[in-house]
């Protein structure tokens, strides 16, 4: 051991806890560990290591086996038709936009660590960012996956996008379902060069580690033959933070379209102005949410509870409290608004919505999204982890159920009385909609594996050996 | 620690792939415009007819009216193809012993009906009506081409949607009298003035529309 390594280790405080505030000192967010090079110990050993936790492969299994059940279901319905989902005149929208705004919205809160956090210089984020914008890029994938397939006749879905073609025929131009097209596909993009540009430095680290031919090759292939010179970090530094510029915006334009799909149209229950905001909550409420429920487990399985520490989910927790309490209040003013309009149509899609024949999916939502996210006001519940990853679960189940009851009771009982009906999944909306979660495992559980989940290097860089002058706080 | 890095003569790759990252959305969306266009699948279709018949020799030398076999065009959607019995009318006279013509014999004397290939086939979920064409000065020509010089006939036409609306959008250079509607020869646009074709338009209330119910019934 050198004697600067002694040095370092003789000063300040090896920190075991984090949740404390102490006067005059900023929390440490890296725990047990004073050497950088114990971060990237913990981080690389896990694609380094011969064999992945025994929980891994039980739940890769699971999840390959959901996969191929959504391939089967996808086929069926290609074969078939759209038919096979519950859909029906009127409720012709159900379990697949409601899986598609699902799954969009449980992205947003990668983009908000990513980028909006950074720009506010929050340090805690460096610990989450990686696997929360992972978690976005493989939601944004499932999301995708339903307006895909929906379309029934699924070999013209290139029809989605304006190319010049025979019929001479373009994408309305004026419906939101088009700007929903540029809207995912533009955040998908910009979410995953953010990820990937992020990630270089770290892959590098990897390819120095890496043992094998094949590990050198493949993590050399990614890192785009990075040395880390000045020169490399210097244009590193400038070109994330561009991009981190360029997906703020996104993080509130994206929710806002896909609200757009809704609120636009002429349907009592859907046509409101509320919508764009209190979507854009709803959506970084679940995707904290879900990132609470990733967090969780990984930083258990994998032993990154030093990276990933009780501070962050604290942290988590706050936010999904703050949203919770958002989407409550656009909960309560849709209501108040459909009483004050005095229209007639308005007030009674809100009154079928809470007493009708979906009062039970709203009883739900309300109780997932607004009632119980209410015990994070005591940090008891905020820091502990059997509670915050049940309350995390019941928050995907409420947001889940909230589209469900804006899309189908909205849809079930509009105008006219004659043409009201209701909705019942068939299997094949059931399976399909498990099947991404699978989807979802695969890449999630894929990525825990062979790519560095916590961010090394941006992580060393908020340990207090990073700061030279920290002992002489201003 | 030996670091791994791959050789220097992998960055001339990056231009290539740069390119190809150029190129490739952009040859996409040639092959959806060109290749899926039945300018490129349909067009110049000539198929092999159970019977020898030869447009050319019927309507053009001897100057047969289109009508005189596809005798509804004028009345239906469809435009008749001809029974044996109207072949027959002539060529019960007429080169007799031709062997080209043994095939129209036996199904005159069998009365199984002559399996013709449908050269200018639209798809079931286009409604096309041949009447409300022909009555109106729309002449055969403009969607046949020039029958009286096929010795075979061949779609020179891609009858694509878009081909379809364009004139429907500008149906006037296609207009002619009605009396010339069977003339494949005449040429409405040398014979006439643009503004004597607006006069047809006018006569006729040629006012195409371009609603998608109009042929997506």
């Amino acid at each position: 051991m050198s004697s600067s390594q002694i040095d370092v280790r003789n000063r300040g405080f090896i920190d075991t806890d984090n949740t404390g505030d102490t006067p005059g000192r900023r929390a440490t967010l890296v725990l047990n560990m004073h050497r950088f090079h114990d971060v990237t110990q913990q981080v690389c050993r896990i694609a380094e290591a011969k064999r992945a936790p025994v929980a891994w492969y039980v739940a890769f299994a699971i999840s390959l086996a959901m996969v191929s059940m959504l391939g089967f279901c996808v086929l069926y319905l290609f074969f078939t038709g759209v038919g096979v989902w519950g859909l029906n005149n009127p409720v012709m929208w159900a379990f697949d936009i409601t899986n598609f705004v699902f799954w969009v919205g449980i992205g947003h809160a990668g983009t908000l660590i990513s980028a909006i956090l950074f720009l506010f210089r929050q340090k805690w984020r460096t610990g989450i960012n990686r696997f929360a914008e992972a978690m976005t890029i493989f939601a944004v994938i499932c999301a995708g996956l339903f307006p895909g397939i929906h379309v029934g006749r699924v070999w013209l879905v290139y029809w989605l996008f304006p190319i010049p073609n025979q019929m001479e025929l373009w994408p309305q131009f004026r419906s939101p379902l088009l700007w929903d097209v540029f809207a995912v596909s533009t955040y998908f993009t910009v979410s995953a060069v953010f990820w990937y540009v992020g990630m270089i430095p770290d892959l590098a680290t990897l390819r120095d580690r890496a043992k094998g031919r094949i590990q050198q090759m493949a993590y050399g292939l990614f890192s785009l033959g990075w040395r880390g010179s000045m020169r490399h970090w210097h244009r590193y530094e400038v070109a994330y933070l561009l991009l981190a510029a360029l997906a703020t915006p996104l993080v509130l334009s994206v929710h806002s379209v896909v609200s757009f799909d809704f609120a636009v149209s002429q349907l009592p229950g859907w046509h409101t102005t509320i919508f764009p905001p209190y979507f854009v909550a709803g959506a970084i409420f679940s995707g904290f949410a879900m990132v609470v429920t990733l967090a969780v487990p990984a930083r258990e399985l994998f032993g990154l509870k030093d990276l990933i520490t009780l501070r962050h989910l604290d942290n988590m927790n706050k936010i999904i409290l703050v949203t919770g309490c958002m989407v409550g209040y656009a909960y309560s003013m849709e209501f108040f608004i459909a009483w004050y309009s005095g229209a007639l149509y308005e007030k009674f899609a809100f009154m079928n919505r809470a007493f009708g024949q979906y009062w039970w999916a709203y009883l739900i939502m309300v109780s997932c999204n607004v009632i119980t996210p209410q015990l994070f006001w005591f940090k008891r519940m905020r820091t502990s982890i059997p509670i915050m990853f049940v309350l995390s679960l019941v928050v995907n189940i409420g947001m889940w159920f909230e589209r469900y009851v804006i899309i189908v009771s909205s849809l079930a009982n509009d105008f006219l009385p004659t043409s009201w009906g209701g909705f019942i999944p068939t299997w094949v909306d059931i399976c399909t909609m498990t099947g991404a979660f699978g989807l979802f495992g695969v890449c999630f559980l894929l990525f825990c594996r062979y790519l560095p989940m916590v961010a090394l290097a941006e992580i060393k860089a908020i340990m207090p050996e990073a700061d030279p002058h920290r002992e002489h706080p201003q | 620690m030996s670091r791994f890095l791959f050789p220097r003569w992998i960055d001339s790759l990056v231009p290539v792939l740069a390119i190809a990252g150029a190129v490739v959305p952009l040859y996409a969306v040639f092959i959806v415009a060109y290749g899926f266009s039945p300018k490129s699948l349909e067009k110049g279709y000539q198929p092999i007819q159970p019977v020898p018949f030869s447009h050319a020799r019927h309507a053009g030398e001897l100057g047969l009216d289109c009508r005189y076999c596809h005798s509804t065009v004028e009345r239906s959607w469809f435009a008749a193809v001809p029974s044996t019995q109207v072949c027959m009318n002539c060529h019960t006279q007429i080169r007799k012993g031709s062997p080209l013509l043994a095939p129209v014999k036996s199904s005159y004397e069998s009365g199984m009906p002559i399996e013709w290939i449908k050269v200018h086939k639209l798809p079931d979920y286009a409604y096309f009506d041949h009447s409300a064409h022909v009555n109106r000065g729309v002449s055969c020509v403009e969607c046949h081409g020039r029958v009286d010089q096929m010795a075979v006939v061949t779609r020179v036409k891609p009858l694509s949607m878009g081909w379809c609306l364009e004139c429907h959008r500008d149906p006037i250079d296609r207009l002619r009298p009605v009396s010339k509607i069977t003339t494949l020869s005449w040429d409405q646009n040398t014979q006439m003035t643009r503004e004597e074709r607006e006069g047809i338009a006018r006569l006729y209330h040629i006012t195409p529309s371009e609603n998608c119910s109009t042929c997506h019934r």
